[in-house]
């Protein structure tokens, strides 16, 4: 390669670049690929969000599609004043809030009772069963929720029915339903979940218990004083996650157990988004639905994040 | 050697009682499957079939095998999921690798990029309309590509490769081994337990997932396995199903639907209990971000 010839230190910046490069390509060049991928599958859908601001035509570019009445925020305007996506919103907040008090100790207490285990064993074992329903389909387990719980074939009414009991429609009444779709989120979840828990225990100083012992203190003392302490950091940073995740929705479990008779308290936005958007062609509706859902996601993450830095914990990140 | 006292005695048994109970709970749902889809009908109609099966008999799943329907699903299923679980790992591998050079110019701007998806989805729709209009709409490919990289496991992939002492890959360096061979002869073979457990992963992801099958997918021949078991417990009858099969709308019998529900379920069954070691690793630097 022949040196072009300028003032001394473009040479040797150009030089520097040069000698970068030649060594480092091949890293861009492997990188080349994922970052294709995010901009196709992550960021080219961004430039669709216009749509939420726009009146939707199935002819034109999005570009040229006519902005929305109320300086483009007609579509938020008639979200907010439909039934319909109100109840989803509603659903969403307070599936997510329950799952959160109900289905975010499990873990933590079903780590605590396998920490109190003392046969290696057998604790395996439990560990193995209890992590199974993680790796069920919610298809899968909701006809294992339906062979339990359907009305007077599922094994647990076959049972009640037995004991003298009168059936009690699990999956086909509003509120039994919330109960059974909440309670399955924490079959599913407990075991996995303790998985991050159980590590952090790991982590936790023997020597403060053995100190503890020879202090006289008994195994809940222990537990409470030593074990809960030292996995808090987990928790905190945790629930933030989870917290953050407050108007999330995950689609695939509220699909799979939603009824035509329960939707009043099962509809979620994701599923609200697939009947109006997806089925019902409403794109820009359901466009600035999905829209408010993720901006207020990503604030309510800030917050989050934010709050646990002022308690003195670290954020996640 | 420590003496325990009675009451610490007494204390682990109920510790230990606490946990078969939750056991139990854990594998109660798919005993009672199991035992449907071994029983006769007879005694299913009479609800008599409890966690043992009554009228033992194995024509549920003579049923299954026989019916193509199942067959081919299953096997488009699998194929499904190690080409799903090839390429992401493959996508998985390019992401985390060079951004573990702290000398490589971008890094920050990049690692942005990447964490900004993390938290900020465009939504059900924009992504609807990307996959119509790269013409990805009832066209298999949808089942493959759009999940292709999580950025989730790309992080556990990368604060592996972190753990890798920097000494190997600068000795292999100075012997003059270009970054992607470092990659190959180094890196890559390091990481076979973080390969386990991300591979594990992505096949479980693409085995139980059924919501992009759902939106984007509307040939019966292309569904994936859980999209298809979606119908059948809903009773929904596909076009294929109402006029090739003849279905009629009450559905299945009983011992039929547990007997395709425990055939969807057993691969993966099977296969977890012996990665436990790998993926609880794997969750745990998941969880513990750099």
């Amino acid at each position: 390669m022949t040196k072009v010839k300028t003032s001394k230190p473009a040479v040797a910046k150009k030089d520097s670049t040069r000698s970068y490069l030649k060594r480092y390509w091949q890293l861009y060049l492997l990188l080349s690929l994922p970052l294709l991928y995010l901009l196709i599958f992550k960021y080219i859908p961004m430039v669709y969000i216009q749509i939420a601001f726009k009146k939707y035509s199935i002819i034109q570019n999005v570009w040229e599609m006519p902005w929305a009445r109320n300086h483009g925020f007609e579509y938020f305007i008639q979200a907010f004043g439909s039934n319909d996506f109100r109840r989803a919103l509603r659903n969403t907040v307070v599936l997510n809030l329950m799952d959160l008090v109900i289905g975010f100790p499990a873990p933590i207490i079903f780590a605590l009772i396998l920490n109190e285990l003392c046969f290696k064993r057998f604790k395996k074992v439990v560990q193995t069963v209890a992590y199974m329903p993680h790796f069920l389909s919610w298809v899968i387990i909701y006809s294992l929720a339906l062979q339990l719980f359907a009305p007077g074939e599922g094994l647990v009414n076959m049972a009640i029915e037995r004991l003298g009991g009168s059936s009690i429609p699990f999956l086909n009444d509003a509120a039994h339903w919330v109960g059974t779709y909440i309670g399955v989120g924490v079959w599913q979840n407990f075991g996995w979940g303790s998985i991050v828990y159980l590590a952090a225990i790991a982590g936790i100083n023997s020597e403060l218990y053995e100190a503890a012992s020879v202090d006289g203190a008994g195994r809940f003392r222990k537990m409470w004083n030593i074990t809960l302490p030292g996995i808090k950091p987990t928790i905190v940073v945790l629930l933030i996650m989870n917290l953050g995740n407050i108007l999330g929705s995950n689609f695939d479990r509220p699909f799979a157990f939603q009824n035509n008779l329960v939707m009043n308290v099962a509809d979620v936005i994701s599923t609200y988004v697939y009947r109006t958007g997806i089925k019902g062609l409403q794109f820009s509706l359901t466009t600035a639905v999905g829209l408010f859902q993720s901006v207020v996601g990503v604030l309510f993450l800030l917050m989050a994040n934010w709050l646990s830095r002022k308690l003195g914990e670290r954020g996640i990140w | 050697m420590k003496v325990k006292s009675t009451s610490a005695k007494v204390g682990d048994w109920a510790f230990v009682l606490i946990c078969v109970l939750i056991s139990i709970i854990c594998v109660v749902p798919m005993i009672n499957l199991l035992a449907k889809s071994l029983s006769s009908t007879d005694y299913l109609v009479k609800n008599a079939v409890s966690l043992w099966p009554k009228g033992f008999n194995l024509d549920a799943y003579k049923t299954v095998l026989s019916d193509p329907k199942y067959i081919r699903s299953f096997f488009w299923t699998v194929f499904l999921t190690v080409v799903c679980t090839l390429v992401s790992l493959t996508m998985t591998v390019l992401c985390a690798y060079p951004l573990i050079f702290d000398k490589l110019k971008g890094r920050g701007v990049i690692n942005i990029i990447i964490t900004i998806t993390m938290f900020f989805n465009a939504g059900t729709i924009p992504n609807y309309l990307l996959m119509q209009n790269l013409g990805l709409l009832d066209n298999p490919l949808v089942l493959i590509l759009p999940g292709c990289l999580s950025v989730y496991n790309m992080i556990i992939m990368r604060s592996f490769f972190y753990g890798i002492p920097e000494s190997l890959r600068e000795s292999a360096e100075i012997d003059g081994a270009s970054f992607f061979q470092i990659m190959m002869k180094i890196y890559v073979p390091l990481s076979k337990p973080v390969m386990a457990t991300l591979a594990l992963f992505y096949a479980v992801g693409r085995w139980n997932g059924y919501s992009d099958a759902l939106l984007y997918m509307k040939k019966p021949e292309f569904y994936p396995l859980q999209l298809l078991l979606y119908n059948i417990i809903n009773n929904i009858n596909s076009v294929e199903v109402a006029t090739q099969e003849g279905f009629s709308s009450p559905g299945l019998s009983a011992s039929l639907k547990a007997a395709i529900v425990m055939f969807s379920t057993i691969p993966i069954l099977c296969v977890y209990p012996w990665l436990q070691k790998y993926f609880i690793h794997g969750v745990t630097m998941g969880a513990v971000k750099e």
